[in-house]
C-alpha cells in the first residue's frame, strides 16, 4: 500500500480526543489503534501480516535462513507478583512471542526505564530474575540501554526487549494457515496471571496465593515442532486473554472457531475470584499459556507431547504446588462455517458468540 | 467449582426444560427483573431451551443503566474538580452523559478511581485529608447496605472529607410503573434475588395481588433461573398470581434485618428519575438530614444544565420490556459497546450489552 503522509493528515482515529487506557486493553480499541493508525503508516508485508512478531529474510531476495524479530514493553504494577516479576515477565513474553512464531528464541536486547528513587535491591532483584528466566529459556541478552526519568514521571520501572530467533523448520505458522478441521489445544488453565495481578493490586486475599502462570513456553513449542506435528497457528495468551486471541485468529483466516465452554481449563481458585470480580476468565490474561491450531490427524499425539513436556517440567522445577491442573487441552475445532467468529457451546448446551472485549473488564456493581 | 457448576449441570437443566415445555398450553411472556438475569440468561442460552410460547423480556434491574443523564453528567462535573478523588464502581465509567464519560475525565487528567467497596472510597479520605473524596453512590437495595454503612462511619468517625452522589433505585416501585403503563405485556415476574436478600420479599405481596402477576423471587445460575420460569409458569397456567421463593437457599421471607436498619438510618424514600423511563415517585434513596453534609450534591456547588440524551436510545422501551435490544435500528451499528448510545449498551447487566456480546450472529 502506497501511503504518502504529510503533517496535514487527518487523524485517522477521530472518535476518541485523548488516548484511553482502553487503547492498550488489547481488546478493540487497542486493534483499531493498530489498524487504522499504526499498520497504514508503517505497512510492509511482514507487519501486515500482524503476527506476534515479524518474520524475516535477512537476505536479499528472500534467500537464506527466516528469522523472527519481536518486542513488547513490560509496564506491570506492582513489579512482583506471587509467582514473577516484572524481570521474569519481560523475557517470558518476548521468548513466547518469538515461539508463537515458530521460531528458536536466541537473542534479547532489554531496555530499562527507571524511576528516580527506585531502591536499588529492588533493581538487582529485577535483573538477577531476568538472568534466571533468559537462562532457563536458553537465551542470550545481548545489547541493552538504561534511561532514568524525574521522580513521578514513572511507574518504578519500565522495561522494553526484543527479541531475535531461527525458524529452523520449513512450516509457515499463522492465521493465514488455519485450516477447517484444525483442532484448537490450549497449553493450560487460563487466566491466573492476571487474577493474581488483580489480587495484589486490589488487596484481595484468598486461602491461598493464586501465582502468576509466567513462564517460557518456547520448550513446548519447539518440541511440537522437532516432532513434526502440523502445527498451522500457535497464538499466546495475553492481554485480552483466550477470547482475543481467538477472535484475531478468527478474522484473519476468515474461519470459523468453536469451542466448548466445559472444556476451557480453568482452576477453581481463578473461577471463583472471577466470580465475585464479575469477570469471565475468558478475557482475563495469562503470560505462560498459549493455543495451538494443529491438524487433525496430529492432535492426540501434540496432546500426548504437550503433556509428557509438562510432566517433565513439573519434575524439574517442582515449586508450583499446583502444578497437577497445568496440562494441554483440546477446546474446540475450526468451521467453515461462521468466517470470523468465535461460538461457545454454553455450559448447558447452549450456543452463543465468544466477542472481543471492547475496553479493559471493569469490575461490576453487584 | 463447588455451588456453582452444580447449578450449571446441562443433564439437569434438560430436565427443567423438558418439565416447562410439558407445563406449557398457553403463551405467555416473562420479565427478568434483574440485568444480572438478563446476563445469565443470554450468555448461557437459557431462553434457547424454553417451549417458543414462552418469551422473556428483560427488565429495569440495570443500576447502570437507570442511572439518570443528570446524574452522569453531575459527577463528569465533580470528577474534573481540581482536588477531588472521584470514586465510583468500574461499571460506570463508560455510561455516557452529555457530553462525555468517567474514563474520558481520567484521560484527560481527572482522579476517577475504581473501589470495590465504599468502605474504600472511606479508606481513601482517610488517607488524603486534603483532598475531598466523593463516592458516586449507585445501585438498587443491593448496593444500600453498604453505602449507607459508608456515610454512617463517616459520620461516627468524623471524616468530613467524604461525601457521596446519591442514585440509588428501589425495585418495587419500578415494577409497578412496568405493569401501570399502558404498552404493558409483562404478565409473570422473576424478581431479583439479591435484592430480596437484603429486603425480603413481602414487599412484593400487594403488587402481585393488585395487578394479578406471579412473582417468583429468582437466583442468578441456569438451573435457578429455570426453575424461577417453571413456577412462574404453573402459577399462570393455573391462574394463580403469588408471591413464590425459588431462591430460598439466599433468600429469606423478612430478609437481612440489620441490613435495612442500617439503610433506614441514613437513606429516605425520595422521587427518582430512571435514565429513559423518567421520574418514578418514591422509587429512590436520598440521605436523610443528619446525613445531609455528606450530599456531594448539597457540597459543591454544581452547575449542570442542558441535559441531554441521544433520541434515538429506545433503552426506556428495552427496559420495560416493550421492546427488544435486537428491535432498536440503531443496535450494533450506530450503537455498540466502544460507542454507546445508551447506558444499557455499556454495562455489564445492561440488556444491549448482553445481545451484543453474545447474540450478534447466534440464534
Amino acid at each position: 500500500m502506497d501511503t504518502n503522509f504529510t503533517l496535514s493528515c487527518p487523524i485517522p482515529i477521530s472518535d476518541y480526543p485523548n488516548v484511553l487506557l482502553a487503547h492498550g486493553g488489547g481488546g478493540k480499541l487497542t486493534n483499531q489503534l493498530i489498524a487504522r493508525m499504526f499498520v497504514p503508516a508503517f505497512s510492509n508485508p511482514a507487519l501486515d501480516a500482524q503476527h506476534d512478531g515479524a518474520v524475516l529474510s535477512l537476505l536479499p531476495g528472500g534467500a537464506g535462513s527466516l528469522v523472527a524479530f519481536s518486542t513488547d514493553s513490560y509496564v506491570i504494577h506492582p513489579l512482583f507478583f506471587p509467582g514473577g516479576d516484572i524481570g521474569s515477565l519481560a523475557v517470558h513474553g518476548t521468548v513466547n512471542d518469538l515461539a508463537m512464531c515458530g521460531a528458536r528464541p536466541l537473542y534479547l536486547s532489554a531496555g530499562f526505564i527507571i524511576e528516580e528513587g527506585l531502591p536499588m535491591h529492588m533493581l538487582w532483584r529485577v535483573v538477577q530474575s531476568m538472568q534466571q528466566a533468559a537462562r532457563a529459556a536458553h537465551v542470550q541478552v545481548v545489547t541493552g540501554d538504561t534511561k532514568v526519568v524525574d521522580r513521578g514521571k514513572g511507574d518504578g520501572l519500565f522495561i522494553n526487549t526484543s527479541g531475535i530467533g531461527l525458524l529452523e523448520h520449513g512450516v509457515r505458522i499463522a492465521p493465514q494457515s488455519v485450516r477447517a478441521g484444525d483442532v484448537l489445544i490450549v497449553s493450560g488453565d487460563i487466566g491466573r496471571h492476571g487474577i493474581a495481578i488483580m489480587a495484589v493490586r486490589e488487596g484481595l486475599e484468598f486461602e491461598s496465593a493464586i501465582e502468576s502462570d509466567s513462564a517460557t513456553v518456547a520448550d513446548e513449542v519447539m518440541q511440537l515442532l522437532d516432532e513434526g506435528i502440523e502445527v498451522h497457528c500457535l497464538r499466546d495468551l495475553t492481554r485480552g486473554g483466550l477470547a482475543s486471541a481467538l477472535n484475531e485468529i478468527a478474522a484473519s483466516a476468515r474461519l470459523g472457531i468453536y469451542i466448548e465452554e466445559a472444556r476451557v481449563p480453568v482452576r477453581d481458585d481463578v473461577n471463583a475470584a472471577c466470580e465475585m470480580l464479575g469477570f469471565d476468565p475468558l478475557y482475563v490474561a495469562c503470560e505462560g499459556r498459549f493455543v495451538a491450531f494443529v491438524a487433525p490427524q496430529d492432535a492426540e499425539r501434540a496432546l500426548a507431547l504437550l503433556r509428557g513436556q509438562q510432566r517433565t517440567q513439573q519434575r524439574t522445577h517442582s515449586s508450583g504446588a499446583q502444578s497437577a491442573d497445568v496440562q494441554a487441552t483440546r477446546i474446540g475445532v475450526v468451521r467453515e462455517d461462521h468466517p470470523g467468529v468465535v461460538m461457545m457451546r454454553s455450559r448447558i448446551g447452549a450456543s452463543r458468540i465468544v466477542d472481543m472485549i471492547s475496553g479493559e473488564q471493569l469490575p461490576r456493581i453487584c | 467449582m463447588k455451588y456453582i457448576d452444580e447449578y450449571r449441570d446441562a443433564e439437569a437443566a434438560g430436565k427443567f426444560a423438558h418439565a416447562i415445555a410439558h407445563l406449557t398450553i398457553r403463551p405467555w411472556t416473562i420479565m427478568e427483573v434483574c440485568g444480572g438475569q438478563t446476563h445469565a440468561i443470554v450468555k448461557f442460552g437459557i431462553d434457547e431451551l424454553l417451549p417458543k410460547e414462552i418469551t422473556l423480556v428483560h427488565g429495569p434491574g440495570c443500576p447502570v443503566c437507570v442511572t439518570s443523564v443528570e446524574l452522569i453528567d453531575k459527577a463528569v462535573e465533580l470528577a474534573s474538580q481540581p482536588g477531588v478523588i472521584f470514586t465510583s464502581f468500574g461499571d460506570m465509567l463508560r455510561v455516557p452523559g452529555t457530553g462525555k464519560d468517567l474514563l474520558s475525565v481520567k484521560a484527560s487528567g481527572g482522579d476517577v478511581r475504581i473501589v470495590y467497596s465504599p468502605l474504600d472510597a472511606l479508606a481513601l479520605a482517610r488517607a488524603n485529608p486534603d483532598k475531598q473524596v466523593v463516592f458516586f453512590a449507585v445501585g438498587f437495595e443491593t448496593t444500600a447496605p453498604a453505602n449507607a454503612m459508608a456515610v454512617y462511619q463517616a459520620r461516627q468517625q468524623g471524616i468530613d472529607n467524604f461525601s457521596m452522589l446519591v442514585s440509588h433505585v428501589l425495585v418495587p416501585p419500578a415494577m409497578e410503573a412496568v405493569l401501570s403503563s399502558p404498552q404493558n405485556l409483562v404478565q409473570g415476574f422473576l424478581a431479583a434475588g439479591h435484592v430480596c436478600a437484603v429486603m425480603g420479599y413481602t414487599q412484593y405481596i400487594p403488587i402481585a395481588a393488585r395487578y394479578h402477576v406471579p412473582i417468583v423471587v429468582t437466583g442468578f445460575e441456569p438451573l435457578d433461573i429455570l426453575q424461577g420460569i417453571y413456577l412462574c409458569v404453573r402459577q399462570l397456567e393455573e391462574g394463580r398470581a403469588e408471591v413464590e421463593n425459588q431462591y430460598s437457599r439466599v433468600v429469606r421471607r423478612e430478609g437481612n434485618r440489620p441490613a435495612q436498619q442500617i439503610i433506614t438510618e441514613v437513606f429516605e424514600v425520595a422521587p427518582r428519575t430512571w435514565r429513559g423511563m423518567g421520574e418514578i415517585p418514591h422509587s429512590g434513596l436520598a440521605l436523610r438530614e443528619p446525613y445531609a453534609r455528606y450530599d456531594a450534591e448539597k457540597r459543591f456547588a454544581l452547575t449542570t444544565h442542558d441535559v441531554r440524551e441521544d433520541s434515538e436510545c429506545i433503552s426506556g422501551q428495552i427496559m420495560q420490556g416493550v421492546h427488544k435490544p435486537s428491535d432498536c435500528p440503531a443496535f450494533g451499528t450506530r450503537c455498540t459497546p466502544e460507542k454507546p448510545l445508551g447506558a444499557p449498551m455499556v454495562s455489564s447487566e445492561g440488556a444491549c450489552a448482553a445481545y451484543y456480546r453474545y447474540r450478534r450472529v447466534a440464534g
